[in-house]
């Protein structure tokens, strides 16, 4: 009796804790650490820095501090700031939502059995792996007006034969969202089919027994399990369509006329072609805090982590 | 008299012994789920849809690749390997595809190592900054890299780093570590900590316990991670655009990005650039899919 208890409580583990020293997790944690307060928080309080500063490579006769200076004439004198800003919120606006449908729809057909489940989604996933400047290099083959798509379509009697959509004003911006589209999807999608794996299969079932169809388990079982990493995955995706400039900066350049250029595109036109490496700096910072204040109010209202089950 | 007309009527037709193999449609499915009540054609629609808009583009890709200048034909045949020669000789993607890959491979490795060692920190101790570690992590992900590109400028060029290799491995593992840190965390909570402690029982040093009980499990989870952070710097183009200025150095987004500017785009070798870049990234993640998935259900998404 008394050998059945000793075996069902195993003896207590040897502190081996304590042997250790104290300081193990923060040696464990020291490399990641030291590189991020090297590369991220040390460049971060630089370009606060620099946004009090005149500092421009052309022009080093003027370098100095500067006060708000570069702030007020973001806000009174910069007419781009404000177009580029308005770009980027209906650039960010756009893609999120249309990769969010598309991305929850794509998740909830792959996720059902089929036949050739595997190898469609690693099909259908497959743009993920897809950098910006190949996404150009693709679609700029697709929409090139002599040899792309449209010609093709021109050929078969319909349409004609055009300019290409990357240099026309009105399709432009059509153009390049269907492009970021293409490889923002499988992103969502990937996500969103992670959380559906875990939602268990009895809820379902009890639901199916009771009568419900399946768009009421689809509002009242799925959409409620999603919630959270609905609202995370449109947050990361959203500060992420907003700071990207790779496809943008090779599909299109921000033209034709700036009609594609976002802020953070503007940013980097600015400080490394224009040199004015102080300017940019303060639309760095302006840019942070909008991109910080949107965050923080978007968790607030959508009530993230709340209880919702 | 009846028996002999059963007899001829099975003759004729024998439906008692055709019905039973055939077994109840809605049971078939509902083995595989309850409301697994989709009729097919809702999902080969869509996704047959789907999939043309994700592989024409790719097919595009591989058309212009293969196909003789000049050609307009939307069958590849005769192939030509033009393009690639030229590319690979001439526009020095040999130089750029053998800096991708050591910026791929050495990032892959210094992301696991370093996130493995916090990721085993953040899952297995309490200690006093953990929270503002785990909060440093996440607010991390709101910074944008194309933003820093002036402070990082000045710290490579102060470091002698610029137009060395280097530069764009630490920063693309800087930006890979946050998620990559996260990811491990939530694998490594995964594993049971009896497992652990019944190595130290038989006399293991927590370094080797880790080694022979823990690391075996997260295989799957380290693949994943390291897959990703291979594709995050293979894909990346701004570090070593701006990083890398002499043109032996550069890594192939950025030589597909000259392509790009060149005054008269030659799409023949722009194609033949992508099918380059886009090969290896594709392998790894065919090979990586099945696994990023559960590594996501697993790490991040939980939150």
């Amino acid at each position: 009796m008394a050998q059945a208890a000793a075996v069902a409580k195993p003896p207590k583990v040897p502190k081996r804790r304590s042997a250790s020293p104290r300081r193990l997790p923060y040696l464990l944690i020291a490399p990641a650490g030291l590189l991020m307060l090297g590369f991220i928080a040390y460049p971060v309080i630089s370009v606060f820095y620099y946004s009090l500063q005149n500092y421009n490579v052309t022009k080093p006769w003027r370098n100095g501090f500067a006060g708000f200076d570069n702030f007020t004439r973001i806000f009174t004198e910069d007419d781009h700031f404000w177009t580029t800003l308005g770009f980027s919120a209906q650039w960010v606006g756009v893609q999120v939502s249309l990769q969010l449908a598309l991305g929850l729809a794509l998740a909830l057909i792959v996720n059902q059995s089929f036949i050739g489940r595997g190898i469609s989604r690693a099909m259908v996933f497959s743009p993920w792996a897809v950098s910006g400047v190949l996404t150009s290099t693709i679609w700029i083959l697709l929409y090139n007006s002599s040899t792309g798509f449209s010609r093709y379509l021109a050929d078969a009697g319909i349409g004609d034969y055009g300019t290409s959509v990357l240099s026309d004003t009105g399709t432009v911006f059509w153009a390049a969202t269907v492009a970021e589209l293409w490889r923002g999807v499988p992103f969502f999608a990937i996500l969103i089919l992670a959380d559906l794996q875990s939602v268990s299969k009895e809820l379902y079932e009890a639901a199916s027994v009771d009568g419900a169809g399946r768009v009421r388990q689809f509002v009242h079982i799925t959409l409620p399990h999603l919630r959270d990493a609905i609202i995370l995955a449109t947050l990361l995706r959203g500060v992420w369509e907003f700071n990207n400039v790779d496809l943008l900066y090779t599909l299109t350049g921000g033209g034709p006329a700036g009609e594609t250029t976002t802020l953070p595109l503007y940013v980097a036109n600015t400080g490394i072609e224009g040199h004015d490496f102080g300017y940019a700096s303060a639309l760095t910072t302006v840019a942070f805090v909008i991109l910080l204040f949107c965050s923080i109010v978007y968790l607030r209202l959508s009530k993230f982590g709340g209880d919702h089950k | 008299m009846t028996a002999a007309l059963a007899e001829k009527h099975t003759g004729t037709a024998p439906e008692p012994v055709r019905t039973p193999p055939k077994p109840p449609a809605h049971r078939r499915r509902g083995r595989e789920r309850a409301f697994d009540d989709v009729p097919r054609w809702q999902i080969y629609v869509p996704l047959g849809i789907y999939l043309l808009f994700t592989l024409i583009p790719f097919y595009w890709m591989f058309l212009f690749a293969v196909r003789p200048a000049g050609s307009t034909s939307l069958v590849p045949w005769p192939m030509t390997g033009e393009h690639f020669s030229k590319v690979w000789n001439e526009r020095s993607f040999a130089v750029f595809f053998q800096n991708s890959m050591i910026v791929g491979v050495a990032t892959l490795f210094t992301t696991t190592l370093v996130a493995l060692a916090g990721g085993y920190a953040l899952a297995r101790f309490n200690f006093r900054i953990k929270n503002g570690f785990m909060l440093a992590l996440l607010c991390s992900q709101f910074i944008p890299g194309a933003l820093m590109l002036v402070p990082l400028f000045e710290i490579f060029k102060n470091l002698q780093m610029i137009n060395s290799l280097g530069s764009v491995i630490i920063a693309e593992t800087v930006f890979q570590l946050p998620l990559s840190i996260i990811l491990i965390s939530g694998f490594i909570k995964n594993v049971p900590m009896t497992l652990e402690e019944a190595a130290w029982v038989d006399g293991c040093s927590r370094f080797r316990a880790f080694c022979a009980v823990v690391l075996p499990l997260l295989r799957p989870g380290l693949i994943a991670v390291g897959s990703f952070a291979f594709v995050h710097s293979w894909n990346h183009f701004l570090f070593a655009l701006m990083f890398l200025s002499e043109q032996d150095k550069q890594t192939i987004p950025v030589g597909l990005n000259t392509l790009i500017g060149a005054d008269s785009v030659d799409l023949g070798a722009l194609a033949a650039g992508g099918v380059i870049a886009a090969v290896p990234v594709v392998i790894v993640f065919a090979f990586i899919q099945k696994w990023l998935i559960t590594g996501f259900s697993a790490g991040a998404v939980k939150g």
